[in-house]
């Protein structure tokens, strides 16, 4: 039992990390139709945004502002500089390739997401970074039962992953942004005529995912303290994987989809065995493809001619 | 019935076709670009050569490059151009004909590799060492018939579930190598000791002698793709490529020939990898990573996706760009110096504005070492970390800090900022611009990227994937695609 608790909350944390990357995918694919191979290494751009903060402000050991206020820098900092590079990304790289064939961007998108790989190889070596999150943020704190400790990391991870999915539901469901974002994602040209800025509402759509991924990577250096160039890559990939068990283009099915593939991963590396991770989490995304394309939540969408 | 005026059906180049008359068909002459002059006449009797012709004089001009005394570090560049340039030609079929991402080509090159080794080495049971005219059919085979497997998903699925499902393909199998079946393909160790190409009591165990098995195979495989290209089945690729439901209503069966495409592709990709493992020796698992499939998509974006001769000719020039010339440094600030005038002459016309752009550069460039040597005098005091006779010219000219690496990053990043504001500037503004960003890459480049030249390849296929399919998406000898409305 204890076993139990202590493998579904891991599953619950790394879920969180995959549902707020799941989330930027399944936005970037809703309105633009492309599978952003990009999305993952914004992510580990993020992460090492978080590390260079800490590193800032006296590093693990020696802060010199209290934790609070340096995480707010951390999440603040990661989600402003990776949002913005998202808009750039598009900007430079997708914008020109909107009516070009299908496979042309995601070409180009594998080209982005290979450059900023070996860039941050080139600015930051290959050595890996350590946050050392136990020398400020204390394990013992959190909750205890009995054997069980759930630490604070975990708990403000889950609680922040959560308020921000649920702030984005909000800010698609409600405001005006949010039904010029609904309104590109299914049909663009129509929205185009209907006055609404389709540029700009692509712009921010990139913006607002790619920020939830540079959150995503400060928690996923939080939590697993080991960031190098390659943490986004297959990141990504299971994020969006996710993505699509939930049913691409669902908010709630990206979460959905998220928490799923953490449990997954988290279970079978408990239960199973480590080695068959990555297969076995790989083999689930087939399965749910094949069997039914469009996701737990997803909405079968009819071929228009 | 009046005759129809026959300057309105070609209209003189920069007027606008004539009301009534089709502006496609009257624009026919701009959409076959021809060069003026003789390289223009050099090009029209290049066309008229057919495709055979060109195939056999390529083998000849491959078999006498070699005959000019090269040595074995040479082969090994050109073994790799030649299975670089096979890669390119296999992926072509699924890429380029079919128009299926197959991110897990890299895969069947592995699963090729490490057949041919587990047939041809004591790996398993008391050893099997299979000839190669028995092995490399069987392995081909089986990676045809995997391929089927792969593509079964295709079936259901539209271009990026299809493309996400083959990475994760290509993913598992270094899973699979490195960790799952460790015992028997050696996980990281890999295997070793594999057998060369043997049978029929000879063997090949030169680079010379796998330089001309390649150029063979090469030359077999293109003839064979051409003829398949000229079939049924590639009339049908290309069909399920512009348009699948459109092919389909054409009674073509759709899901068949897209899961005859991974096959080929497959057979092709196990193909060079048998070749590579022989030659090798050995095969780890690292050699069939994520960036070697990426190289091979800039091998086929670069020569243009959709055609034999591109492929080939992409995966020769990024082969020997990587492989032979961006080793040294030298010969690395050829290339990069001679794509920077390259560019610079060909995107600047007319001349004046090139020449004014030229001496600027220069003027700016001597102005800010002077600048900032008087402002800090270690700020200039590195010298440029290339050599020869480059390094020469440049050295009291670019700004080469004593330690470089850090104001080499900041460089690096302003000049990715720079890149990406010249793209979207239009006009004086854009020339302008030009100037302090060509002196920013030189100043980088001379201060940061020649020191790293693993990653500046790396970093170079990623700006070549991004930057053709931006700029030229038909490649470079590919010729300009008509829109279909």
């Amino acid at each position: 039992m204890h076993k139990f608790l202590t493998l579904l909350v891991d599953g619950l944390t790394t879920g969180a990390l995959y549902a707020l990357l799941a989330l930027g995918y399944s936005m970037v694919y809703g309105v633009l139709k492309l599978l952003n191979f990009a999305h993952g290494d914004l992510y580990m751009i993020g992460a090492f945004i978080g590390y260079f903060v800490i590193q800032w402000f006296g590093g693990s050991t020696a802060l010199s502002i209290p934790v609070p206020l340096l995480l707010v820098i951390m999440f603040g900092l990661a989600a402003a500089a990776t949002g913005l590079l998202g808009v750039a990304i598009e900007r430079f790289a997708y914008r020109p390739l909107r009516d070009a064939p299908r496979i042309a961007p995601l070409i180009t998108a594998l080209g982005v997401s290979f450059f900023l790989e070996n860039a941050v190889l080139l600015l930051f070596g290959s050595q890996t970074k350590i946050y050392n999150t136990s020398d400020f943020i204390s394990f013992n704190g959190g909750i205890h039962l009995g054997a069980l400790n759930i630490d604070v990391v975990r708990i403000m991870i889950i609680v922040l992953a959560i308020a921000l999915m649920v702030g984005l539901r909000l800010l698609v469901d409600r405001t005006k942004l949010g039904k010029q974002m609904r309104a590109v994602a299914a049909d663009r040209e129509a929205a185009e005529m209907l006055g609404i800025n389709v540029d700009f509402t692509i712009a921010a759509t990139f913006f607002l995912g790619s920020a939830l991924a540079g959150v995503a990577g400060v928690m996923s250096g939080l939590v697993f303290n080991q960031v190098y160039n390659l943490i986004g890559f297959v990141a990504g990939l299971k994020a969006f994987t996710a993505a699509v068990v939930g049913g691409i283009g669902s908010i709630a099915g990206a979460v959905l989809g998220g928490f799923i593939i953490g449990m997954a991963e988290s279970f079978i590396t408990g239960y199973v065995s480590p080695t068959y991770t990555n297969l076995i989490v790989f083999g689930i995304l087939i399965a749910v493809l094949i069997l039914r394309p469009s996701g737990l939540l997803g909405r079968v969408t009819l071929q228009k001619v | 019935m009046t005759e129809p005026d026959p300057a309105s059906l070609h209209p003189a180049q920069g007027q606008r076709a004539a009301v009534g008359v089709d502006e496609w068909v009257a624009r026919s002459g701009e959409r076959q670009e021809s060069l003026p002059g003789a390289l223009g006449a050099a090009q029209r009797a290049f066309g008229r050569v057919g495709w055979w012709p060109r195939l056999a004089a390529a083998v000849v001009l491959g078999a006498i490059i070699p005959q000019l005394g090269l040595n074995d570090f040479q082969f090994q560049i050109g073994i790799n151009m030649l299975l670089l340039a096979l890669l390119a030609v296999g992926l072509n079929i699924s890429v380029g004909w079919a128009g299926l991402l197959d991110l897990g080509y890299i895969a069947f090159y592995g699963f090729g590799a490490y057949a041919f080794a587990l047939l041809s080495s004591s790996q398993i049971g008391g050893g099997i060492h299979w000839p190669a005219y028995a092995s490399v059919p069987v392995v081909m085979i089986a990676a045809g018939v995997l391929g089927l497997l792969v593509g079964l998903p295709s079936r259901r699925l539209l271009g990026d579930y299809l493309a996400i499902v083959t990475l994760f393909f290509g993913e598992a199998f270094v899973e699979f190598t490195n960790n799952v079946a460790s015992s028997k393909l050696g996980g990281p160790n890999g295997i070793t000791s594999i057998d060369p190409y043997k049978g029929f009591g000879a063997q090949i165990t030169t680079n010379k002698g796998y330089f001309y098995l390649l150029l063979v195979l090469l030359a077999v495989v293109c003839a064979a793709l051409h003829t398949l290209d000229r079939s049924r089945l590639g009339r049908a690729w290309r069909a399920v490529r512009e348009d699948p439901l459109a092919a389909g209503l054409m009674t073509i069966p759709v899901n068949r020939v897209k899961l005859m495409a991974f096959s080929f592709g497959a057979a092709v990709a196990a193909l060079a990898g048998t070749v590579f493992a022989a030659q090798q020796i050995s095969v780890f698992p690292t050699d069939f990573d994520t960036p070697f499939l990426i190289l091979i998509y800039a091998a086929l974006i670069l020569g243009g996706a959709g055609s034999i001769g591109g492929a080939v000719i992409g995966g020769l020039i990024i082969a020997i760009t990587l492989d032979g010339f961006l080793r040294s440094p030298t010969q690395s600030g050829y290339i990069f110096y001679g794509m920077i005038v390259l560019t610079l002459v060909v995107k600047l016309r007319p001349w004046r504005k090139l020449g004014v752009v030229a001496a600027a550069i220069v003027v700016f460039g001597l102005a800010m070492h002077a600048i900032v040597g008087a402002l800090s005098a270690s700020a200039v005091a590195g010298g440029p970390q290339s050599s020869g006779w480059i390094a020469d010219v440049v050295r009291h000219w670019v700004i080469v800090p004593s330690n470089p690496n850090g104001p080499g990053n900041i460089g690096f990043v302003i000049l990715i900022a720079a890149l990406i504001a010249l793209v979207q500037l239009r006009g004086r503004w854009r020339t302008a611009l030009i100037v302090p960003t060509v002196y920013l890459a030189v100043c980088v480049w001379e201060a940061r990227l020649v020191s790293q030249p693993a990653i500046t390849r790396q970093l170079l296929i990623g700006a070549i994937l991004i930057v053709m399919m931006n700029a030229r998406p038909q490649g470079l000898l590919g010729s300009r695609r008509v829109e279909i409305v």
